[in-house]
């Protein structure tokens, strides 16, 4: 039995990765949304390049937040539409390491974008080079656990037809420790009040116990929704 | 192989939709599960593929299986295809997915191919399943049965957009599961073709009320 699990996962990630690419757009809409963002907001904000390197990291972190949880409704809605979430539910396979794959095939094709991304739209908002370096780790790092707890959301909302926007409503207020952090770290300045290396391990836990704990309650979520 | 069900019931938004149902089934049999719109057939289906809770009685499979859900096939009303893949690569997938420690097939192509072309799906295997007719689909979703090997088929209104010659299949394939040892439980308004038991739902339950 152990022996089959590897390759019903493998399986899975495997299809659910064929399906994004197919379906084009999904990695490289969340990439253009977050430019959109990153780019209005100099906009609201005025030409004051100071005030702008200042707060880019917070901004490249919200854009990065809500270009997270713009697609990720879909995430078990599509397979809860069209039958297939039933038949996940017959697999041997536990609920909890199905969740887990989504969530890693969600990230690589949404959250691993904006990670490379994020440099080269860091120079529109005219942060330093260490300043780049330290947003793009601090997302490196926080996206995981942005995808994990919008998977939540994804869960509890699963049989709704509208639900993007309840599960922003969901999920942005549990979601303010990974920002607090990884704005935190992001925005570290040598000889600042915060080194970078006091909010970076924090969030790095924070992640390690997204990755632990929200599959269990997204798998109820699911199992609960899908009476 | 033998299934025994005890006094079954199920609940579905706070209405009770049948109570104290019981039936056993053996290897090779087939129970028909007929009644009017409403009186539960799927909801029956579902309870026993494991989901929809039971509100009260038990399923027990012998020998010593803690429950369906790994013996089982469904195929409900969804055919739970990905449009953007292809009918091969939707029927791989189910493969790979559901085949248990024992389901697991000594070549697993073999048996993929063996099930498309059974069901005539063989020329359009490379077609992405958005393409497909509602007849089509409804052969792509039936094909997992054969990619995989499963003891107990749960089907739900199997034959719904098929024509006959694929209706003529379907009994074949059922018939063929049923002489190996398989068990078939179908909610179905037409006639398969098989000799089965009935096992006929009232539907009288909260009526029109």
């Amino acid at each position: 039995m152990s022996k089959r699990r590897p390759s019903a996962l493998a399986a899975l990630l495997v299809r659910e990765l064929r399906i994004t690419r197919r379906i084009g757009g999904a990695a490289s809409m969340g990439v253009v949304f977050f430019l959109c963002l990153v780019t209005i907001t100099p906009f609201a904000i005025g030409p004051d390049l100071k005030l702008l390197a200042r707060i880019g990291p917070a901004i490249l972190w919200i854009a990065a937040l809500l270009s997270t949880l713009l697609g990720l409704d879909r995430l078990f809605q599509a397979d809860h539409d069209d039958g297939s979430l039933d038949l996940l539910f017959l697999g041997e396979t536990p609920l909890e390491l199905i969740v887990l794959v989504k969530c890693l095939s969600h990230w690589l094709m949404t959250g691993l974008p904006l990670v490379a991304a994020s440099p080269v739209f860091g120079l529109m908002l005219g942060l330093t080079p260490q300043a780049l370096g330290e947003v793009a780790l601090s997302l490196l790092v926080g996206t995981p656990a942005l995808t994990l707890i919008g998977a939540i959301g994804a869960g509890l909302t699963v049989s709704l037809r509208r639900g993007g926007l309840l599960l922003s409503i969901l999920v942005l207020p549990i979601s303010v420790p990974i920002l607090i952090f990884g704005v935190a770290a992001a925005s570290a300045e040598p000889g600042g009040l915060v080194p970078f290396m006091t909010p970076f391990p924090i969030l790095c836990g924070l992640t390690l116990g997204a990755i632990a704990l929200t599959p269990f309650a997204t798998a109820a979520a699911l199992r609960h929704g899908a009476e | 192989m033998q299934i025994e069900a005890s006094a079954l019931a199920v609940e579905r938004g706070g209405r009770i939709i049948f109570t104290n149902l019981g039936f056993s089934l053996a290897a090779g049999e087939a129970l028909v599960v007929t009644g009017p719109n409403g009186a539960g057939k799927s909801s029956l289906l579902r309870a026993l593929a494991g989901l929809l809770p039971l509100a009260a009685g038990r399923i027990a499979a012998t020998p010593g299986a803690s429950g369906l859900r790994d013996l089982s096939h469904y195929v409900g009303h969804a055919d739970a295809l990905k449009p953007s893949l292809t009918v091969y690569e939707n029927l791989e997938f189910w493969a790979a997915f559901l085949a248990g420690a024992e389901g697991g097939a000594a070549d697993p192509v073999a048996r993929i191919e063996m099930a498309l072309s059974r069901f005539g799906l063989a020329r359009i295997a490379d077609l992405p399943a958005a393409y497909l007719s509602a007849g089509q689909k409804r052969r792509a979703a039936l094909a997992r049965l054969l990619a995989v090997h499963r003891p107990l088929w749960l089907l739900d209104e199997p034959a719904t957009a098929l024509d006959a010659a694929s209706q003529k299949v379907l009994a074949d394939v059922m018939k063929a599961h049923l002489a190996d040892g398989g068990m078939i439980v179908a909610a179905t308004h037409a006639p398969l073709g098989l000799p089965a038991r009935e096992l006929a739902l009232g539907g009288t339950v909260g009526g029109s009320a």
